[in-house]
């Protein structure tokens, strides 16, 4: 039987590369602190935010914890898509993807490596935030429920499939383009109906709204949070928009490591 | 009588209108040192990563221990590996991190026993906990080496060897690659621009130019081929004239 033709991956194989995530961690404080700090400033500054609307603004007042949430909801999306980009970067500065690819190393086996890590990266980001939040503001964004897990995760999953999207053009034009990988998501934010439904934004704009699925989230935690009902529509719509956006990514990413090796642009993965 | 390591026929690689490759065939007996030789430019990088599968040939087919490797590279590379001071490990992690990470990518769940003999062999012991980043270029290159030697290959592909050592470190190097080679089997292939070093080490050469294959043969039979002293003079006739001295001997 021919291993390759099957989608059987090695853990062994995805574990190395994790493990080699969490060396970097283990010997870079800093890089810790990156991942907690940006969340908790945004978590911070909207709390505020929240505290003078709610005196200000009978919309804010209905929830007051939904600028907070929102937030943190966000910031699942932006850091799980940072998760998958700049671990991939890592690899692209070290030079090491030679090394990585002449090993029995798949492509696909470092995909679900870069998904793990994202994992944890989001995590070590937004846990520390949403924990803040209760002392300071005293809201918890865990009283969401299980709604809370099901955004967590349509969210998750959906910035894995803008970062493989970004490494994908890493690989092909290399790290001239890594700017794509801290910018092109906040092309989505106005339009994802993060801290306003989206009947806000402009009629025409409003199709392009709902094919995000990160819109049918914020939509579906307002439900929650204003009118508190969960709304399962919203989450379907959530869900089958982030697998077909997932499923495509994915494909790009290989499609694109196949044009890599005939390129030769796995050797030459610097600047 | 074995398979040979290596068989590659009508290789060939085109990056759009340029050709890097153009034609190649050639055989590496198992067990063989064998040296792909030729100036800046002569294909001799692009060959290796083709045999590596990280380009993907234009045309041509290559046969490692008799799998196709273009059809299937997985089954072939654990039992590959490769060296090359242009190819970096992780800058941020330290030799024993980066060991360590590559063991378990090459299958090796019990790192700690090889890499204490590695280390001990090519003098890196002292050097494990230290970060990649501040190593000099000759312990990045002992330490390349160690990577490539991780999994026990059958087939090591060299990219210069014993570039930035110093002659001590590299006399070093080349006498554990031939006790390696002696105790495992292996076959070498290697690039190098240090031609006493292929007369030393090499049973094999091939000498390429733009592209192709212009020679081969034991150095021994090259030198004499060409009527020349050393190897450092048939690269420079090939390099620079096209093999004049062949045809003037001839």
């Amino acid at each position: 039987m021919r291993a390759a033709g099957s989608l059987a991956l090695s853990w062994l194989r995805v574990s190395a590369i994790v493990l080699r995530y969490l060396y970097l961690l283990r010997g870079s404080w800093p890089r810790i602190v990156e991942l907690a700090y940006w969340p908790t400033v945004q978590m911070v500054l909207w709390g505020l935010v929240t505290k003078f609307f709610a005196t200000h603004s009978d919309w804010v007042a209905q929830a007051a914890g939904v600028l907070i949430a929102a937030v943190l909801l966000w910031d699942v999306l932006f850091r799980s898509q940072l998760g998958v980009s700049v671990v991939f970067m890592e690899e692209m500065y070290a030079r090491n993807l030679g090394h990585l690819f002449a090993s029995p190393l798949r492509p696909r086996e470092l995909v679900a490596a870069l998904l793990l890590v994202s994992v944890l990266r989001t995590m070590i980001g937004v846990l520390p935030a949403a924990l803040l939040a209760i002392p300071l503001y005293r809201y918890s964004i865990f009283d969401m429920g299980l709604p809370l897990l099901a955004y967590f995760t349509v969210l998750l999953m959906f910035g894995w499939a803008i970062g493989l999207v970004i490494c994908a053009a890493l690989l092909r034009y290399g790290l001239g383009v890594e700017s794509l990988a801290w910018a092109s998501i906040f092309a989505l934010a106005p339009v994802s109906g993060i801290y306003y439904p989206v009947a806000t934004l402009p009629e025409w704009l409003q199709p392009v709204a709902w094919a995000l699925p990160s819109s049918h989230v914020f939509e579906g935690m307002r439900a929650v949070l204003i009118e508190g009902r969960f709304d399962p529509g919203l989450l379907a719509g959530g869900v089958g928009l982030t697998l077909g956006y997932l499923g495509l990514s994915a494909a790009v990413f290989l499609r694109t490591f196949n044009v890599a090796r005939e390129r030769g642009l796995l050797l030459q993965s610097g600047e | 009588m074995t398979d040979p390591a290596i068989v590659v026929t009508g290789l060939r690689k085109h990056y759009g209108r340029i050709t890097a490759v153009d034609g190649v065939d050639f055989t590496i007996d198992r067990g063989a040192t064998c040296a792909l030789l030729g100036a800046n430019g002569a294909g001799k990088t692009t060959t290796v990563a083709m045999l590596l599968g990280l380009v993907t040939p234009t045309a041509g087919r290559i046969s490692i221990f008799g799998e196709d490797l273009l059809a299937d590279r997985y089954r072939v590379l654990p039992r590959m590996n490769f060296s090359s001071p242009y190819v970096d490990l992780p800058q941020s992690l330290t030799v024993r991190e980066n060991l360590t990470v590559y063991a378990r990518l090459y299958g090796i769940r019990a790192a700690g026993d090889r890499l204490r003999r590695l280390g001990a062999d090519l003098d890196i012991d002292g050097l494990l906990d230290r970060k990649y980043r501040s190593l000099s270029a000759g312990q990045k290159t002992r330490v390349t080496l160690a990577k490539a030697l991780l999994n026990e290959p059958e087939l090591v592909l060299l990219d210069e060897p014993t570039a930035s050592l110093d002659p001590d470190n590299a006399d070093r190097v080349r006498s554990y690659l031939r006790a390696y080679q002696q105790r495992s089997g292996a076959t070498l292939l290697m690039t190098s621009h240090n031609m006493t070093e292929i007369e030393r080490v090499c049973t094999q050469v091939i000498i390429m130019r733009a592209g192709r294959i212009v020679d081969r043969g034991t150095p021994a039979e090259l030198v004499t081929r060409y009527g020349l002293a050393t190897m450092e003079e048939v690269f420079l006739d090939i390099a620079r004239n096209g093999g004049d001295a062949m045809r003037e001997c001839g």
